[in-house]
């Protein structure tokens, strides 16, 4: 069946990066970034687009690249968590947040969620704590129950904002 | 984008009423892993392209918009074109503006886009407040108005609301272009007024009214599920009573529901508790809905009319009394 | 050093109590955590299930010649080709066997029937289409009830005749176990002279841990060398790697299993699967690696469920609320197979702490387990073994008392909490509980929680309502849990025949840095933060020079891994114990090196030092370097300690756990106002990371309470086992918590620190469940089955007439 399928050309700017690749026009985009790219920083934990670890930044919108096709990527920037951190080097604010205020447990929701805070913060730069949890509603984490994950991202926002950062957890 | 019909129709799931859907002996492919089969891609850049690949292709053929409701079916193989032709690249269908008295919103216009939309939030607030209890964030930024409205599952939110609006699909197909009423497109779950080779290309709502009240009403299970019973009002008050009224049901049957005398009984009221009470039954009266996880037929239903109570609450409080 | 204060250098380790940000966390925020689907190998094929749609039938055919026709693929596995190896069926852990592809039969929905092997996954997906499978279709039992009913359809017919299995007698054809604790005769006589009874049907539904990421593996055989390497999600990755061998006669020495960076366990992860199998399987006959890889609603239908405890409760009181006795009944429904993942001799787990924490003179327990046409498993879902069924039992049991003696609930557990003095207390059920002060717990909870005033006020609402002012009531839920974790002491707790101790290896090199590696394996807990927190105390070395390793079978001493909240108290222990053998060393090299006894040295923070003259000292850094060049005549070289701990008892971790809720009863929608958790773990480790596991606990147990359950309808089909149906909460839904604790150290363990990761799960669904009991008490109800979804709380309420 595959055989007969003509490849389709992407281009796409991921990371900051332009790759072009032919690629099965069923390829998920997942599945693209991970085997392809072998970004394998996003995760793939449910496949019916309800948990969120595949989150990445496509044109500045949040999506679930679970349910993307990588040809729906075509002329797009995709961004990852592996292109979260800043320019010099050091960790983004997020990072850190997550970090400081016990935002992880197992990690493996984690790339999605920062890079989910991470568009929410550019469209809402101050969120309420009501508005953090609706803006991460699309991203599931069975380890945390949210509570610091939700003081990572405030911690980040405080960063960004240029306010002193609250203490940890506790 | 919202799956539990499509699970609910494959190996993991058999409905006690389709046991001769699979016979003994059938055969049965079960534990795929989401994985959509294969198909030729083909990006137009115009509806005229896109129809005619569509026309070439038959029902070989599906278009993608968002693809947050036909990717989770061609995961689950439970749709399999051979054709996928994406509408994403043709910018004619994408965009929300007035004309007239119509406001215009163009098939591919995502939810993240309605509930950004100034003009929406001030002609025609309750897309936006549906559009933020649809689904999460992710699914917004891709899920388009479109493919809401079009593809009939009767879980989605937009078809009871642009009943309520009275708002006609605009359909394009071989045959050119052709206007459905949304109180008129839905004939069944997945089977809806457009026809092969069709697709739908914009939505055309007209204005509702100044000072008009609204409210949409969805209870649900947690953030981007289907509605367990949902109620969309759209109303107009005049000297302190309802002048005109629309009332549409989401969820609650295998199409949305026009719920026509519900609307009807509030009229000339004050919304006062009886009145209320009257439409909220007859909001139940109108639904079939089916057991499943979000509870037994007997509580939707009960639900419905509790959402209607609501919403004709709240819209009645949210609208502006008239001379 | 000399220029630090004693407070500096303390600080400096970031030691036992440090809220130590996370090692893992690095790695983890940027990307680079290294997941069994990450890893990718030359050559690698993709492997996965055709499964069954129904759940119970014959399997009369399966053709696969279609799908071996598909350009990529490489292989179709049966049973049949299974069969010559001796691998179609597998032994659990329970004792029971398990068809590894369906052997003619098929006993449950999704069970696996061939494995599809090929090129890449989307053809792996592809061939599954393919393959034909004919069916002739059985009656299907779904209900344990059902199942032992005299005429009930015979479900493992393998079985049949064999009416003694791996736990003794088997009464009924569908009959797996009775296992019974207690004096029968004494608590029925406590009964016959009761005052006052109560009797409830208590049912704790199936649901199932679904950690993000699913059950996976990667298998590669190599044949010139004859040895097998396994990446798997392995919570206990040496048991994996014994069960190997002893299946597949590799020699265990030529296994390398690897437990990488897991995404959550929960449980889930503890057992061995048919995809591990099949995967190994599929390598071997190919000579290339063979990956496998759940989707999620395999995980959720097919690997491992939890719970299903059906527990027909008892307790017998005086007058003035004084407990005198508890029997409880089990049915205990283990689906197809029994794979419950338990220590060999606990059928039941240790469902025999149900007594509590109170002071039950006679208690009598019988446990029946029963087969079903449903999924296989029963594992500990962030519990240790069947502790949160007990937990549950007893504290709704406990309000259903109260609420017949018409007593204040937490007045009633003040009345009968085990007494301080009493430990280490005998439980009438066979336990040691070593240690605790439950009044002193539930006293600071209360006055948080401000309990008197949600009473009143909870009163206050109830009158409303009656009046027909609101259509809202309230709930205050109550939980006083007391687990047992930390299996097991060897005299009565093993797996597979092997001893449930664990293990540390450390080891410091010249310069005073530390690799350390136990037989614990973390799946988010952070263990490489934590464990280094441990050696950093005992040890003087700061944590940030300390590295862990876990989860590689040919570094890792052997251990029986992470799950039922074991590894701090018995991979903990062993740490410690290991760093302490150090030490001793340590001592002998410094008093070498300061030419005094070592009687005359006492330990200070970070070496020793000569008593009454604290400058002349030594660093342990400094006496790490001597060992490797000047060690003390007749001294072995090194530095370096393997410690395996044999645990002399369980540790009794516990809580007071108040929940506020707010009911709508139009919709059934429920609300927590407040979640109130004080937890005592005994020594706290890191506090920042037991708040985060209480978080996640908590969550857990809210989800479980409200609505997550996997359903099975009458025709065996599964319902619901997608994350669209299978309740797992957004940051929306979730409530905000509220922490605390106590501490009481546990007296036998070498830092009295008693795990905590379980307790969570364990004492929040009963204070869930009984938050929504005690809302609807006012209006006559006695018992409410969980789960509490909106329609099963609105269905209460109209039968109330609410």
């Amino acid at each position: 069946m595959t055989d007969t399928i003509e490849q389709v050309a992407v281009a796409v700017t991921i990371n900051g990066k332009r790759v072009k690749r032919f690629v099965d026009p069923r390829t998920l985009l997942i599945h693209f970034l991970r085997e392809e790219m072998n970004l394998t920083g996003s995760h793939i934990g449910c496949e019916t687009s309800h948990c969120g670890a595949c989150t990445v930044e496509m044109d500045g919108l949040s999506v679930k690249s679970c349910t993307v096709f990588a040809v729906q990527a075509n002329d797009t920037e995709v961004n990852t968590v592996e292109g979260l951190a800043n320019a010099d080097g050091t960790l983004h604010a997020l990072q850190e947040g997550f970090r400081q205020m016990h935002g992880l447990q197992c990690g493996f929701c984690t790339p999605g969620m920062l890079m989910r805070a991470k568009v929410l913060l550019s469209e809402n730069p101050d969120p309420s704590e009501d508005e953090i949890r609706f803006g991460i509603a699309g991203n599931l984490c069975r380890c945390t129950g949210y509570q610091n994950i939700v003081k990572a991202i405030q911690y980040a926002a405080d960063k960004l904002n240029g306010r002193a950062q609250k203490e940890a957890a506790e | 984008m919202q799956l539990a019909l499509l699970l609910q129709r494959t190996r993991f799931y058999r409905r006690n009423n389709e046991k001769s859907c699979y016979p003994t002996g059938s055969q049965f492919h079960g534990g795929n892993k989401l994985i959509p089969g294969p198909f030729t891609y083909h990006p137009p850049s115009s509806v005229a392209e896109a129809i005619a690949v569509l026309a070439a292709h038959g029902d070989e053929a599906r278009p993608l918009a968002g693809g947050h409701s036909l990717i989770p079916m061609m995961k689950l193989r439970m749709a399999t074109p051979e054709h996928l032709v994406d509408l994403g690249a043709i910018k004619e269908l994408s965009g929300i503006r007035a004309d007239g008295a119509d406001l215009v919103i163009g098939a591919t216009t995502t939810q993240a886009e309605l509930i950004k939309s100034d003009l929406l939030a001030a002609k025609a607030p309750i897309i936006r407040e549906t559009a933020l209890q649809i689904a999460d964030p992710q699914i917004r930024s891709k899920g388009t108005l479109g493919g809401n409205v079009a593809n009939g599952d009767p879980g989605n939110d937009m078809p009871a609301v642009m009943q309520c609006l009275n708002a006609r699909y605009v359909l394009h197909g071989k045959g050119g272009e052709r206007i459905v009423a949304a109180r008129d497109f839905y004939q069944g779950a997945y089977f809806t007024a457009l026809q092969e080779g069709e697709i739908l290309v914009a939505v055309r709502i007209p204005t509702p009214a100044a000072g008009h009240g609204s409210s949409y009403e969805k209870l649900k299970r947690k953030i981007g599920d289907y509605a367990t019973a949902a109620t969309a009002v759209i109303l107009t008050v005049s000297g302190g009573k309802v002048a005109s009224a629309a009332v549409t049901l989401t969820n609650v049957a295998s199409t949305p529901l026009f719920a026509e005398e519900a609307g009807r009984l509030v009229i000339g009221s004050a919304c006062d508790a009886a009145t209320i009470k009257r439409a909220a039954e007859a909001a139940k009266a109108i639904t079939d809905p089916a057991t499943d996880g979000r509870g037994t037929a007997a509580y939707r239903r009960e639900m419905a009319g509790v959402m209607t109570a609501r919403a004709l609450v709240k819209a009645f409080a949210r609208a502006k009394t008239g001379a | 050093m000399n220029d630090m204060t004693p407070a500096q250098r303390e600080a400096r380790l970031e030691g036992v109590g440090c809220k130590r940000k996370r090692v893992e966390d690095v790695r983890f925020t940027q990307g680079k955590g290294n997941y069994v689907d990450d890893i990718k190998m030359p050559g690698m094929l993709h492997g996965d299930f055709v499964r069954s749609q129904y759940g119970h039938a014959k399997i009369k055919k399966i053709d696969t010649s279609r799908a071996k026709a598909l350009p990529g693929v490489i292989a179709v596995l049966t049973a049949e080709d299974l069969k010559p190896l001796g691998l179609h069926w597998m032994p659990t852990l329970a004792g029971d066997v398990q068809a590894v592809l369906a052997d003619g039969r098929v006993s449950f929905q999704n069970q696996e029937i061939a494995f599809v092997i090929a090129t890449d996954r989307y053809i792996t997906d592809d061939a599954i289409q393919l393959v034909d499978v004919e069916y002739e279709e059985l009656p299907v039992i779904v209900d344990p009830f059902k199942a032992m009913l005299p005429d009930a359809p015979v479900l493992r017919p393998d079985l049949e005749g064999k009416m003694t299995g791996a736990h003794g007698p088997r009464k009924h054809h569908n009959h797996i176990f009775e296992w019974t604790i207690g004096d029968k005769e004494a608590t029925d006589i406590a009964f016959s002279k009761a005052e006052v009874t109560i009797k409830e049907l208590i049912s704790y539904h199936r649901t199932h841990p679904s950690p993000l990421e699913t059950c996976q593996c990667l298998a590669s055989f190599d044949k010139i060398k004859g040895e097998l390497t396994v990446y798997g999600t392995f919570q206990a990755p040496h048991v994996i790697r014994t069960v190997a061998s002893l299946l597949s006669k590799i020699p265990e020495h030529k296994i390398h299993v690897i437990a990488p960076d897991i995404g959550g366990g929960f449980g889930n992860k503890v057992g061995a699967y048919a995809g591990y199998i099949c995967s190994i399987v599929a390598s071997i006959v190919t000579g290339l690696p063979v990956k496998w890889v759940e989707d999620r609603m395999e995980n959720l239908s097919t690997t491992s469920f939890a719970r299903d405890y059906h527990m027909t409760t008892e307790i017998a009181a005086t007058k003035d609320g004084k407990v005198t006795g508890l029997r409880v009944h089990v049915l205990a429904d283990h689906g197809a197979f029994d794979s419950c993942a338990d220590p060999s001799k606990w059928p039941a787990g240790f469902f025999n702490i149900v007594t509590g924490s109170y002071d039950f003179p006679v208690a009598h327990v019988a446990v029946d387990g029963v087969y079903t046409n449903k999924a296989p498993g029963g594992v500990a879902y962030r519990c240790s073994f069947r502790v949160t069924e007990a937990a549950y039992c007893i504290e709704r049991g406990m309000d259903i008392l109260a609420q017949k003696l018409g007593m204040d609930p937490a007045d009633l557990r003040m009345k009968n909490f085990v007494r301080r003095e009493q430990f280490p207390y005998q439980s009438a059920l066979g336990w040691e509980y070593d240690s605790g002060d439950y009044h002193l717990a539930m006293q600071k909870a209360m006055d948080a929680i401000g309990y008197k005033a949600l009473r009143a006020e909870q009163k206050a609402k109830q009158a409303a309502f009656k009046r027909g002012e609101t259509r809202e009531i309230m709930g205050l839920g109550i939980s006083f849990f007391t687990e047992i974790v930390g299996a097991g002491p060897s005299k009565n707790c093993d797996i597979l025949g092997i001893a449930m101790f664990d293990s540390a290896e450390i080891r410091i090199h010249p310069t005073g840095s530390i690799i350390a590696r136990m037989g614990s394996k973390s799946q988010g807990q952070g263990h490489e933060t934590t464990w280094a927190q441990i050696i950093a105390t005992e040890l003087g070395i700061p944590s940030d020079d300390i590295m862990i390793e876990e989860g590689n079978t040919d570094t890792a001493p052997y251990g029986l891994g992470t799950y039922g909240s074991r590894s701090t108290p018995v991979a903990g222990a062993a740490i410690a114990m290991a760093a302490r053998k150090i030490k001793n060393k340590a001592q002998m090299i410094a008093a070498h090196l300061l030419e005094v006894s070592e009687y005359d040295l006492e330990w200070d923070i970070d070496g020793f030092r000569v008593k009454g003259n604290p400058s002349r000292s030594k660093t342990m850094k400094e006496i790490a370097w001597a060992a490797y060049n000047s060690p003390p005549p007749g001294l072995e070289p090194g530095l370096e300690a393997v410690n395996y701990y044999d645990p002399p008892n369980m540790t009794y971790p516990f809580g007071a756990y108040f929940c506020v809720m707010d009911i709508d009863v139009d919709t059934g929608v429920a609300k927590t106002r407040r979640f109130y958790a004080l937890d005592d773990c005994g020594t706290r480790i890191n506090p920042m990371i037991i708040e985060g596991q209480v978080h996640g606990g908590l969550t857990e147990a809210f989800a479980i309470a409200m609505g997550q359950e996997i359903k099975y309808d009458e025709m065996g089909n599964v319902v619901g086992a997608s994350f669209m149906d299978f309740f797992i909460p957004t940051a929306v839904e979730t409530p905000k918590w509220e922490t605390d604790f106590t501490v009481t150290p546990s007296p036998h363990h070498p830092i009295g620190a008693n795990g905590v990761g379980e307790s969570p799960n364990v004492g929040g669904v009963p204070a869930f469940s009984n938050a929504v009991n005690d809302a609807f008490q006012f209006l006559g109800s006695t018992h409410i089955q969980m789960p509490h979804d909106a329609w099963r709380i609105w269905e209460v309420g109209q039968k109330l007439g609410a």
